[in-house]
């Protein structure tokens, strides 16, 4: 069973029944899921999440929904990999990556995708819908698809090819819209305000926001339920960077595990860095940017939760990192060289932005890091296609010995 | 009739300015004010306009002409 009781104002307070709603209708502030934690308190525990599925689900008691039907692809759980190599090239002997690469749709969207369509269909709504520049577009025609819901897909008409193959192959209505980005943003808030459908990050964000908790959750336990000292975090709108401190807090709150004494590092790359130029210029209103960034899928100039982001920071004596455009790539083939691992652009954020973390000192040698990769590198091939080489021969001995061997 | 919720973004220069009573003025446009902080340095307002699609559009473009920031409240959706 759902343990939500109520969404919240995370501005003034004030407390709305578990509807699809995501701002608050007097001072406009965005609405979050209360939790009965006290009824959660008596029904949780480390056996009981062991126990559970190998999937995000096992943390079902923490998520808003009825886990009893979730909409899953076999979400989560995703590997901590001990990372040696890429740890003694930087300067760490416990450096772990959480792979969340290797999720259905190769990103971690599906954890808030899941409970987002899981939360739609016990609304009874028939239609999924989001506006994308990538990941959110395959993973919610993926989860309309094994939800047996219809999908409308908005995005910008210039999206990369492989992008709109990767969400169209689940069969959603795709729609390609001419305007540029504002003008997409706006049109899938006004639709969504008119159709009674389930955008998964409009009316549905509460819910789907949730998802993310998971991340924190499985890496305190992956730890041996414990928190880390350090968690490396991409961000586009927040959420995420936000969510893994509230899964570790509850955590903590629940005695699932130890004080949590985690400093939360939030990278983003030059090119879209609005909660990370806020955090340098420590002021706590987040100016929109117009997105330029190789990071595409961390290119949102206008951050729903910045201010949210920026209070985390603060609240976990972290930081954020800037991470200049022309060394994203590197952080991807650092990754993919030391430990086998190829993430997308944001991951590469991720990598290069921990590297100048250790470098001016925010990380000890002994401390356990989690860097969290959180999409396949197979996303972003163009970043990075002018960066590999390959020798062609002739199929002969001597041409292989000339050209390879004694090149 | 639509509904669109933004926030303004006032720079010095133009705290002085009555730009939300001017906007009502210039185009049919409903202005509801559900949250503001306005000092010397910078201001903000949360505000819902009401009125038909194509005078909001052009209500909206008047305010950034005059240097005021406009966003949605809800952030960027795409994601």
């Amino acid at each position: 069973m759902a343990f939500a009781s109520a969404l919240k104002c995370r501005e003034c307070g004030r407390e709305y029944p578990t509807d699809p709603l995501n701002v608050c209708e007097f001072c406009f502030g965005p609405l979050e899921v209360a939790y009965d934690y006290e009824a959660i308190s008596r029904a949780i525990s480390r056996e009981r999440i062991q126990n559970g599925p190998l999937t995000m689900w096992r943390y079902q008691d923490l998520l808003p929904v009825d886990g009893d039907h979730a909409v899953d692809l076999q979400t989560g759980f995703t590997p901590l990999m001990k990372a040696p190599n890429l740890g003694r090239l930087l300067g760490l002997d416990h450096l772990y990556i959480k792979n969340d690469a290797v999720n259905p749709t190769n990103s971690f969207k599906d954890r808030v995708v899941s409970v987002a369509s899981t939360k739609a269909l016990e609304y009874e709504f028939k239609t999924l819908a989001c506006a994308s520049t990538g990941n959110l577009a395959g993973s919610v025609a993926a989860h309309a698809a094994r939800a047996g819901m219809n999908a409308y897909i908005f995005i910008p008409a210039d999206l990369e090819r492989g992008k709109v193959v990767g969400a169209a192959i689940y069969g959603p209505t795709l729609v390609a819209i001419n305007g540029s980005y504002d003008d997409v943003n706006r049109l899938c808030s006004e639709l969504a305000d008119t159709y009674p459908w389930a955008f998964v990050n409009i009316n549905m964000r509460p819910y789907y926001a949730e998802g993310s908790k998971t991340l924190g959750y499985e890496v305190a336990e992956q730890l041996g339920w414990q928190a880390p000292a350090h968690c490396i975090v991409p961000s586009a709108s927040g959420s995420m960077f936000t969510k893994i401190w509230k899964g570790l807090k509850e955590f903590e709150d629940l005695e699932l595990i130890p004080k949590v004494h985690t400093h939360m590092h939030m990278t983003q790359a030059a090119g879209c860095a609005p909660i990370a130029e806020a955090y340098e210029a420590g002021v706590t209103r987040v100016r929109p940017v117009k997105p330029n960034s190789i990071a595409k899928s961390l290119a949102i100039g206008n951050p729903a939760d910045g201010y949210y982001s920026l209070k985390t920071i603060q609240e976990s004596d972290g930081d954020a990192t800037i991470v200049p455009e022309d060394e994203v790539v590197a952080g991807i083939q650092m990754l993919a060289e030391n430990e086998g691992i190829f993430t997308e652009t944001a991951g590469g954020v991720v990598i290069s932005g921990l590297k100048r973390l250790v470098e001016r000192g925010a990380i000890k040698r002994d401390e356990v890091t989690v860097a969290y990769i959180t999409g396949n590198g197979l996303k972003t091939l163009e970043a990075v296609e002018d960066t590999v080489r390959s020798v062609t021969i002739d199929p002969t001995t001597s041409s292989f010995e000339e050209q390879v061997l004694n090149a | 009739m639509a509904k669109l919720r933004v926030r303004f973004t006032f720079t010095p220069e133009l705290i002085q300015e009555p730009v939300i009573w001017q906007l009502g003025q210039k185009f049919p446009i409903i202005t509801n004010i559900r949250g503001a902080d306005v000092r010397q340095a910078f201001g903000w307002a949360l505000l819902e306009l009401e009125g038909e699609e194509d005078q909001i559009n052009q209500g909206i473009e008047w305010v950034r002409s005059t240097g005021i920031e406009v966003e949605l409240v809800t952030g960027d959706v795409i994601e």
